[in-house]
């Protein structure tokens, strides 16, 4: 949706978008099922899947249920998603607000937007019912807002008790990937916090990409840089493989 | 039970001015040369039905066929941007654009509720979102089991549905590739239905896999072998050919679409 607008981020021989996908491909475990918004998130699946996770069974936005066939869209939301079998997904968004609500709907106004974007897709009710759910997407500060122009899929909504008084039987956002770092839910609060930079990242230039007063764990991590191995699996997967030119 | 006609005679007939009229089928089978016929016969004041709104919405909305977008997702090939969908919402060119806005769930959800015969679906959906306030077609309702309240969504009973498939046999009978998308809801839940095929054979062969529409339950079939470029025909994960991508380019420029929009118009 959005195009690498500056440089990468990067204190090696990667991109910032090769960072982010190593990084929320780490967090995938063989056995779980997931769903993957198209993009970085799906990216990062397909490359855990290669990886370390050659049993995460893979549920698309077109009905395949891994290899083992594919469903029509009823059953797909019905069965899969609104039940709520499915661990993780990972979605992506224009904007992200400091309670993990996602926009893919407008920029602006809702009647007269700055920008009309594609809108929801599957993500409402895959941010509602997955156990949990993972946001993968490049960090700038007119992504990362201190409240989204449009509640497209709802993270904590506007505090910590908004999902149980609207009965969601999924987790919402678990944490939230970017090219910078990573930021998790306060369990005091559901505000999105800093827990981990990337290499080379300092606390400032996260700030300085987040639109809300960002608080920082105490026991800020940092990433393990990518691996050769996860490079070179992943270059091999963006070259190799038809699935990335697109839809 | 279906007739067998031409493609223009089909359309012709089906889809009248001011329908509603459902077009579904992604990411392959996508029935371009029905919509192009909607095109060439200047069918106006439609509403536009689909889920995925892409390259075929926002050629439909260029052609002024469309008022009004039901639809839960639109983009261009490669996550761009639709510039005639763009263009009719921001400045009403080349008429003003409505538009009605849901998630898939709630899309199937609504064929689901139109093809059962029920006035509407409901699910766990759209909890905590805008959408419902901006969509009229959602509403809240009280479970009478367990009071839970759930998303309702109104039933979609498009006055036409047009998809495509590989084939059909004799009496009408469609093959569906496959239970992807929502193309066997969409036929049975609207009044008419049109369905465009790669081939008309004597025997549908071997149905393991696939979804067979009974004639019966099908308005019209008309033989379209490549009705589905530029999108893909073998299958319903075929990938879209290099001119569906290129549709940006001609979607970008008015002067240029207007181009494009005659070489349909006189083929």
């Amino acid at each position: 949706m959005t195009t690498l607008d500056r440089p990468p981020t990067s204190s090696g021989p990667w991109t910032a978008d090769e960072m982010v996908t190593v990084a929320a491909a780490r967090t995938l475990r063989s056995g779980q099922a997931c769903i993957a918004a198209d993009g970085l998130p799906a990216r990062a699946a397909d490359l855990a899947r290669r990886l370390h996770a050659p049993d995460l069974l893979r549920i698309d936005g077109s009905g395949r249920i891994g290899d083992l066939g594919t469903v029509g869209a009823p059953e797909l939301h019905a069965y899969w998603i609104q039940s709520g079998r499915i661990d993780v997904g990972l979605l992506s968004g224009a904007q992200i607000d400091v309670f993990g609500n996602l926009n893919t709907t407008v920029l602006g106004d809702y009647a007269e937007p700055d920008v009309r974007l594609p809108g929801a897709g599957s993500a409402p009710e895959i941010a509602a019912s997955c156990r949990e759910i993972v946001v993968v997407m490049r960090h700038r500060l007119r992504a990362f807002v201190e409240r989204v122009d449009f509640v497209t899929a709802l993270g904590f909504g506007t505090g910590q008790l908004d999902r149980a008084l609207l009965g969601m039987r999924g987790g919402g956002p678990r944490r939230v990937i970017t090219d910078l770092g990573v930021l998790e839910p306060d369990p005091a609060t559901s505000e999105l916090a800093l827990t981990a930079v990337h290499p080379g990242v300092g606390v400032e230039q996260v700030r300085a990409e987040t639109g809300w007063t960002l608080e920082v764990s105490d026991d800020l991590l940092v990433t393990d840089p990518p691996t050769p191995h996860e490079l070179a699996t992943l270059r091999s997967l963006v070259t190799g493989s038809p699935e990335w030119q697109g839809r | 039970m279906a007739t067998i006609v031409p493609l223009t005679d089909a359309v012709a007939d089906l889809v009248r001015d001011g329908d509603v009229v459902a077009v579904e089928g992604t990411p392959a089978l996508i029935p371009y040369a029905a919509a192009h016929e909607v095109i060439r016969l200047r069918r106006k004041d439609l509403t536009l039905v689909r889920m995925s709104v892409d390259v075929l919405g926002d050629q439909l909305v260029g052609a002024g066929c469309a008022r009004r977008l039901v639809f839960s997702w639109a983009g261009g090939p490669g996550e761009g941007a639709l510039h005639r969908i763009q263009d009719a919402l921001g400045h009403g060119w080349p008429a003003p654009l409505e538009i009605e806005e849901h998630s898939h769930a709630g899309m199937a959800a609504r064929y689901v509720a139109g093809a059962s015969g029920l006035p509407f679906g409901v699910l766990r959906g759209y909890a905590g979102t805008d959408l419902p306030q901006y969509t009229a077609s959602v509403r809240t309702v009280r479970c009478p089991f367990t009071g839970e309240e759930l998303a309702a969504v109104s039933a979609l009973n498009p006055d036409v549905a047009i998809v495509h498939a590989r084939r059909a046999d004799r009496s009408g009978n469609v093959l569906l590739d496959g239970p992807g998308g929502v193309c066997k809801e969409a036929v049975l839940a609207a009044h008419r239905s049109l369905v465009t095929v790669e081939e008309i054979v004597d025997d549908l062969g071997p149905a393991t896999g696939a979804t067979v529409l009974p004639s019966f339950a099908i308005t019209a079939v008309a033989h379209a072998p490549g009705g589905a470029a530029p999108s893909g025909a073998a299958g319903p994960h075929d990938r879209e050919d290099d001119s569906h991508r290129a549709w940006d380019e001609v979607s970008r420029d008015r002067a240029r679409f207007g181009r494009w929009l005659e070489g349909i118009r006189t083929p």
